[in-house]
């Protein structure tokens, strides 16, 4: 909280006052903690009976084969899109125009368009198993995006490594694969897993088009009367494994940038912080 | 091509149920997410906690999960309300934590001398916040709200599985109707498109009358 244009270095009348706020808030929020609580025992959700399915091994069976279909989905997916949106940076890139322009087009129309619209298109119009009209549409739209992230990156690459490259007598070809292609990695993988973590959310998608995966195992377990209609313990067991595995990715990525942060070879670049004492507009300034 | 001259009204019905969703939970999730943010950037520890507790499981929740917990979960607390009304919740809710992140960037974009030049004016903490670090927070902060809620009405689509009415959902019906699905499916996309492209419109006014000056 050190460095914020919204307040000083808090005084200790400051200190005193915020600890009652703080305590303030801490009972506001427990309160909203025991009443969700209190919520879920009045409307018997810890029954005994609710809980049982998930002792039988033919229902953890179930969940765990659910869970894999969505990775199965999601690795898929990953891999295509990925593919996809090489290609894509590529023709985005291109020195031709015609090239540069299917491409700019088709990456435009695919990130404007709603996945489940695309995911939907190919379901019922052109009538594929869930999981390929899922990988399908996954693919397009991710695809697109991560060209958008591997054309920024490549353009963001200094200009006089391209340049330099070329005064090599490298080829384009040579200059990308060698020079421009390996830098922009470095500088984009947060931001590719970070999208990486959006596919796997979508992978959830699937569920809408019947495709036999971890929210679908979920819904069968949780319409069983057998056991009461256990819906709520079934949202229980799923969404931290689902939220808990989006956030390992989440956290991937955060540590990537932050690894990148502190890396030798950016570290050479980044600018000093100015020194205090030049009150004259420019003057000891040596970055713009 | 007739599918869309045959079926105005229910093309109509569908764009406006998809207008009224985005606007609703884009309201819901600016009001939320400035409250996260404003929790998020707080003195209070147990403030700060709860905002970013929101913001780390909500971004990290598939939608699709969040529409099944909150459409199929609530009613059985006796928490019955139109599913419309839930939609937006659960949509308002996920976009909130996006919103908040970019409002929370763009405060911390404000360097921290203009918040010490105010206050060595004397000016109060409110003045320092209405006059000088918002306005500047308000000018980096369009761009990324204006994504995130092109981003919030694609989603809306996910509501028409849940049997919200909404422009993906009307297909069901054309369908059942013996219309050529491809045909559908464009007229669909375009109703999309109108309603990125309008958001997107907006935004670029917004940033051109106040954005930063590049």
């Amino acid at each position: 909280m050190t460095d914020t244009a919204l307040y000083d270095i808090p005084g200790p009348r400051a200190r005193r006052r915020h600890l009652v706020y703080g305590l303030a808030a801490t009972v506001v929020i427990l309160g909203i903690v025991a009443w969700v609580l209190y919520l879920l025992f009045d409307t018997h959700q810890f029954t005994a009976e609710k809980w049982r399915p998930f002792v039988y091994e033919g229902i953890q069976e179930m969940l765990l084969r659910g869970l894999g279909n969505t990775l199965k989905a999601f690795a898929y997916a990953a891999v295509l899109s990925l593919a996809l949106g090489g290609l894509l940076a590529a023709g985005r890139l291109s020195d031709h125009r015609i090239l540069r322009w299917t491409a700019t087009l088709f990456v435009e129309f695919f990130r404007a368009m709603p996945v489940l619209v695309m995911i939907f298109f190919v379901f019922v119009a052109l009538k594929v198993q869930p999981l390929p009209a899922l990988v399908t549409g996954l693919t397009l739209y991710n695809g697109s995006v991560l060209a958008e992230v591997f054309r920024s990156g490549v353009n963001s690459v200094d200009r006089g490594q391209r340049e330099a490259a070329y005064a090599l007598g490298m080829r384009k070809t040579q200059a990308m694969s060698h020079v421009l292609v390996p830098q922009a990695l470095r500088a984009m993988l947060p931001a590719i897993i970070s999208q990486l973590v959006v596919a796997l959310k979508d992978t959830s998608l699937g569920f809408l088009i019947t495709y036999e995966e971890f929210l679908h195992a979920g819904k069968l377990i949780a319409s069983n009367l057998d056991y009461g209609l256990p819906f709520i313990p079934v949202v229980m067991i799923i969404s931290p494994i689902y939220i808990g595995m989006c956030m390992l990715l989440s956290w991937l990525a955060t540590w990537v940038a932050k690894r990148q942060r502190r890396s030798l070879k950016t570290e050479a670049v980044e600018v000093a912080p100015a020194e205090p004492g030049t009150l004259l507009p420019g003057a000891g300034q040596i970055h713009p | 091509m007739n599918v869309l001259t045959d079926n105005w009204a229910l093309y109509g019905k569908g764009l406006l149920g998809t207008v009224e969703l985005t606007v609703y939970a884009s309201l819901l999730a600016l009001a939320l997410g400035f409250v996260m943010a404003s929790f998020r950037v707080a003195p209070v520890g147990s403030l700060r906690v709860f905002g970013t507790v929101w913001v780390t499981v909500l971004r990290n929740t598939p939608l699709t999960l969040l529409f099944f917990a909150v459409l199929l979960g609530l009613p059985r607390f006796g928490i019955v309300l139109p599913f419309q009304l839930f939609a937006v919740l659960a949509l308002g809710c996920y976009t909130s934590a996006f919103i908040c992140e970019a409002l929370r960037s763009g405060i911390n974009t404000v360097p921290a001398g203009q918040g010490e030049a105010a206050r060595s004016l004397g000016m109060t903490f409110g003045q320092t916040l209405s006059l000088v670090v918002l306005p500047q927070a308000f000018r980096s902060v369009i761009p990324p709200v204006g994504s995130t809620l092109i981003a919030l009405a694609k989603n809306s689509a996910i509501a028409g599985s849940f049997s919200v009415t909404e422009l993906l959902g009307t297909y069901k019906p054309l369908n059942e109707l013996g219309y050529s699905i491809v045909w559908t499916f464009v007229w669909i996309a375009v109703g999309y498109l109108i309603v990125t492209l309008s958001i997107s419109a907006i935004f670029n006014v917004l940033e051109k009358r106040w954005g930063v000056p590049r």
